[in-house]
């Protein structure tokens, strides 16, 4: 299947923001049919090289030095003019956030007719056509009723999907997808990558995939470059490459991945959280007087129970009222029906004020570390806040000092107290609101997707800090993710929620190794994995 | 003895500097405000405008320390009590003492020796004719009208030097201190950042104007005389303290509105925001201009029926002036006020208000911590220029009749007797020039600033952090 002939072809690139080298000379090629996966976190340079290949950088950024190859075509030395006959129609690229490269007022097929007019020239019966076959290539259904859909009435997949016949529309040689499937659940990122791989398979296309995640690697590339601050440090065949990485961050990166059977073993503490019949409902009010005329519901009757000392996991997908519920529990969204007992008490009905010596035992850290902390204030006054209003400690030096401790505990030095969060990294940053959560002594913390925002191996230090902080303070935690892979070796026991109800909970091994309800089998098979067992 | 007059708005713009010095010591606190508005001060339009806005509020203070002086007794009458003069006088009428005593009768024009108009004149052998006859104070000191160019040039080469020698001392005294405090510090990158040339400069430009301005007056009316034959220019200058202070109280009036309307509105939403959203619907429907025009003369009858306490014109004026910044401030804060509640409304949905809610921290302490520091940007874009368009709301609002009491020297009034000097033949365009001129120059000033301020504080331009 794999030919020899090599389509894209890139000589020691450089490229720098000014004097400062971000990427430093980087030389690989792409052979026809084949997908070329370039792994790196956040800030490796992996995008910037995608971008220079199309010649889309922005103007702060400048190529220093070495040359791309395109079939015959010398990329860096063709006009403009000639520029854009290449991208679209040689090289098409897919972006990661299908929300925002859709035009939100214009139809699908507008959008789709616009790149095939602007490339080939084609009439326009021959048009409609070529658009319900490219749609139909890519998986839409009713591709004639679709073209006049606007993106806002499609799903994240279906728009990603679109976008993806947009990126066909011309037959390009070469697709440039930059982290094609982050921004969607797992099930969609299945179809989504089985969709790149059928098409390379019958276009015989050549792909690009920028991707950060090593499960989808494994999966899908023939060839892998592994990057790391503007270097490519290895470049191997895929089984090659997994067998017997070289480079230490390439081995550091594999082993990130939490291996998919090892569970911990589960305990018989006494419940901290008993949760019955719990319902999260919204009204929708109408009309002048604001009349109830129905509800929204974003929870409708979980029932679980958190014992000390424990971690539960809730896994579901974006929209199954996970993080809902988790707010519901901290009151931080108004429960419908359904009690939730608290070491036996009572906690659904509290009024605000009665509410608040609860806030002290129950805590949370956010999934977003840059919208989880108020810029304006330092990491001191971030920490203090729940000190003070929940009463811990009042007196001011014994602040201090507990919080020096917990910075220190949660690998940050005591200096940084007088730092703002924005001088700190996506990995530094939880850190912070795990010591913020940590600082008011909670005995159940509610971790609403924490580790989501965060780089692979970062991922993994913040989980390992989780798990050590649960075993030194006997902490319990629910831990709200849509992140399967990451499950076996955190949580105790797993509940799975589907459209605000539990379709599947028990103990993790149980749930992991014999998933009974069919949708908690479709979520594990869609999990990319590197041991495919 | 003289007698110092307080007037209320004196109080308030006194009260105001002082919290601003107030607001400055703050902030010094705070390294990440200090930063941002260093930002603003690194920048050459910044810091030209900045100072350009100084001076305008330099001229308005003096303006704003009121007096009246004793009248001279009686000869040979021993009185028990001194009489004061009714006449309110500024410090700044000490400075502007020559403009305002040469009145002459009528127009003239900017540096003229002869009236605008003709008049009858007898000649020495008593017969009559019509002629421009000579300006009783401009250009008196000159025995040859002709001179009147070289008397010109002279004085203002004179002028100019006087202006870079004031200028110079300053500056250097400045200088001198920055390299004391740059040999003092092994690290001088900070005060390397602000742009003391430009500053320099543009204190330099305006005392050199300042200068020229002040030592001609003395001989000419640099920019004319209107109808009754005083002084345009000092009309002009009087002005600058009604534009400023007519900016920054009426700014000052929608700001609490606005601001505590505008976060409880988005911050408690529910019944709450309904009601202020209602109130400024139903505000902002109401034509403006209509709801000041009934208040203004509202408050013209308060003033008719209880004249007793008015025994003052100034007191008068004073009075209308403050309710025209009210009335001004009462019918425009609900622009700001829906910018804030929409970002009170975006700001309390992010994780870190949510997160202080699950520590239990109460809402005024939520307001007070989490959103209001994260809507400053909003409400300091706002004040300036909230500013600028209020200095020109009083020119329009005095145009149509409806703004300060016609004793109150303002550009708006200016303005208003430009309606009719302009129609005549040949045009009388001193008058609304000097107006124009002066309100241009604030107006501008405040803008660029406002510009700079928008780059440094909004989130969306601010380089580096969020």
């Amino acid at each position: 299947m794999i030919t020899s002939q090599t389509v894209l072809s890139v000589h020691n690139l450089q490229v720098s923001a000014g004097s400062n080298p971000l990427v430093k000379g980087i030389s690989f090629e792409i052979k026809q049919g084949e997908i070329f996966a370039l792994v790196g976190e956040s800030g490796s340079g992996k995008s910037l090289t995608s971008l220079s290949i199309m010649r889309l950088l922005p103007e702060v950024l400048k190529i220093t030095a070495g040359e791309v190859v395109f079939g015959q075509q010398k990329i860096f030395e063709l006009t403009e003019t000639q520029m854009n006959s290449v991208r679209g129609k040689k090289i098409a690229m897919i972006f990661q956030e299908p929300q925002t490269s859709l035009n939100p007022v214009q139809t699908v097929g507008v959008q789709l007719q616009e790149v095939l007019k602007l490339h080939q020239n084609i009439n326009a019966t021959d048009l409609q056509t070529k658009l319900i076959s490219l749609l139909e290539e890519v998986g839409i259904p009713e591709p004639e009723a679709r073209l006049k859909w606007y993106p806002h009435q499609l799903s994240g997949g279906q728009k990603q999907r679109i976008m993806i016949a947009m990126a066909l529309a011309c037959e390009p040689e070469l697709l440039v997808a930059d982290e094609p499937t982050t921004a969607l659940d797992v099930t969609i990122q299945r179809q989504i990558l089985d969709l790149l791989n059928d098409l390379r398979k019958t276009r015989n296309l050549s792909v690009l995939l920028i991707t950060h995640d090593m499960g989808v690697v494994a999966e899908m590339a023939d060839t892998v470059a592994v990057m790391q601050r503007g270097e490519i440090l290895e470049q191997a065949d895929c089984n090659t490459f997994f067998a017997n990485p070289q480079h230490e961050y390439s081995k550091r990166l594999i082993n990130s991945l939490p291996k998919a059977d090892d569970f911990i073993g589960v305990n018989d503490n006494e419940s901290l959280l008993e949760v019955n019949d719990l319902k999260v409902w919204f009204a929708k009010k109408k009309g002048i007087l604001q009349r109830t005329v129905g509800h929204t519901k974003a929870v409708d009757g979980v029932s679980f129970k958190v014992n000390k000392g424990e971690t539960l996991a809730i896994v579901g997908e974006s929209g199954s009222g996970k993080t809902t519920m988790g707010k519901a529990i901290l009151r931080l969204n108004p429960v419908h029906a359904g009690s939730i007992k608290f070491k036996g008490k009572e906690l659904s009905g509290l009024s605000h004020s009665q509410f608040l010596p609860h806030r002290r035992d129950i805590q949370v850290i956010f999934q977003d570390p840059f919208s989880s902390m108020n810029p304006r204030m330092s990491v001191r006054e971030i920490i203090e806040e729940g000190m003070v209003s929940l009463k811990v400690e009042a007196n001011a030096k014994k602040r201090e000092e507990i919080m020096c401790a917990l910075l220190t505990r949660v690998g940050l030095e005591p200096e940084h107290l007088d730092r703002y969060p924005h001088e700190f990294s996506g990995g530094q940053r939880q850190r912070i609101a795990i010591a913020r959560a940590l600082a008011v002594k909670p005995e159940l913390i509610i971790c609403d997707e924490p580790t989501s925002a965060l780089d692979v191996s970062i991922r993994g230090q913040v989980l390992e800090l989780l798990n050590e902080l649960q075993q030194e303070t006997g902490v319990s935690l629910l831990f709200i993710t849509h992140d399967l892979s990451i499950v076996p070796h955190l949580a105790h026991r797993v509940a799975v929620m589907k459209d605000g109800v539990i379709v599947e909970q028990g103990t993790t091994e149980q749930v992991m190794t014999a998933p009974a309800h069919e949708y908690t089998q479709a979520l594990l098979k869609a999990v990319p994995a590197l041991y495919t067992s | 003895m003289i007698l110092p007059v307080f007037l209320w708005s004196d109080l308030l713009i006194y009260t105001l500097i002082a919290s601003v010095g107030l607001f400055l010591w703050q902030l010094r606190k705070n390294p990440q405000a200090k930063k941002r508005w260093s930002g603003v001060f690194a920048s050459k339009v910044g810091m030209a405008s900045f100072i350009v806005i100084l001076f305008y509020i330099l001229i308005s203070l003096l303006d704003s320390l009121h007096y009246r002086e004793p009248l001279p007794q009686l000869n040979g009458v021993e009185q028990q009590e001194v009489a004061y003069s009714s006449e309110v006088k500024s410090v700044l009428d000490i400075v502007l003492s020559p403009l305002h005593s040469s009145n002459e009768s009528t127009y003239s024009a900017p540096f003229a020796l002869h009236s605008f108009a003709k008049e009858n004149m007898t000649d020495t052998n008593g017969a009559i004719y019509r002629d421009f006859p000579r300006l009783k104070n401009a250009g008196s000191h000159l025995t040859d009208v002709r001179e009147r160019s070289w008397d010109i040039l002279w004085r203002s080469v004179l002028a100019i030097l006087l202006g870079i020698l004031i200028a110079a001392v300053p500056i250097a005294a400045h200088k001198y201190y920055r390299n004391k405090i740059a040999q003092g510090t092994a690290d001088h990158s900070g005060s390397d950042a602000v742009p003391w040339n430009v500053a320099y400069s543009t204190v330099l430009i305006i005392s050199v104007i300042g200068c020229w301005v002040l030592s001609l007056s003395e001989f000419y009316h640099i920019l004319g005389t209107d109808k009754v034959g005083s002084d345009v220019l000092y009309q002009s200058i009087k002005a600058i303290r009604t534009g400023v202070l007519i900016g920054t109280l009426a700014t000052l009036v929608t700001l609490p509105l606005a601001i505590i309307l505008g976060i409880s509105a988005g911050y408690f939403k529910g019944w709450v925001d309904d009601v202020v959203q209602y109130t400024y619907t139903t505000l902002s429907s109401i034509p403006g201009i209509l709801l000041i025009a009934a208040s203004v003369l509202l408050i013209d009858v308060y003033i008719e029926t209880h004249a007793e306490q008015f025994n003052l014109t100034t007191l008068r004026s004073d009075f209308k002036f403050l309710a025209l910044c009210a009335i001004l401030g009462l019918t425009s804060w609900t622009g700001l006020c829906r910018m804030l509640r929409a970002e009170t409304l975006k700001v309390s949905q992010l994780d870190y208000v949510q997160a202080a809610h699950a520590f239990g921290v109460s809402h005024r302490r939520v307001i007070g911590k989490h959103i209001l520091p994260n809507v400053t940007h909003l409400i300091l874009i706002a004040i300036v220029l909230d500013f600028s368009m209020f200095v020109l709301a009083e020119a329009v609002l005095s145009y149509i009749g409806v703004g300060v009491d016609p004793d109150m020297h303002s550009w708006g009034n200016m303005i208003n007797a430009a309606r009719s000097e302009l129609s005549r033949d040949p045009v009388v365009w001193w008058s609304v020039s000097a107006a124009f001129i002066l309100m241009f120059t604030l107006v501008l000033a405040a803008n660029l600033f406002s510009d700079e301020v928008r780059n440094a504080f909004d989130p969306n331009t601010a380089k580096g952090d969020s």
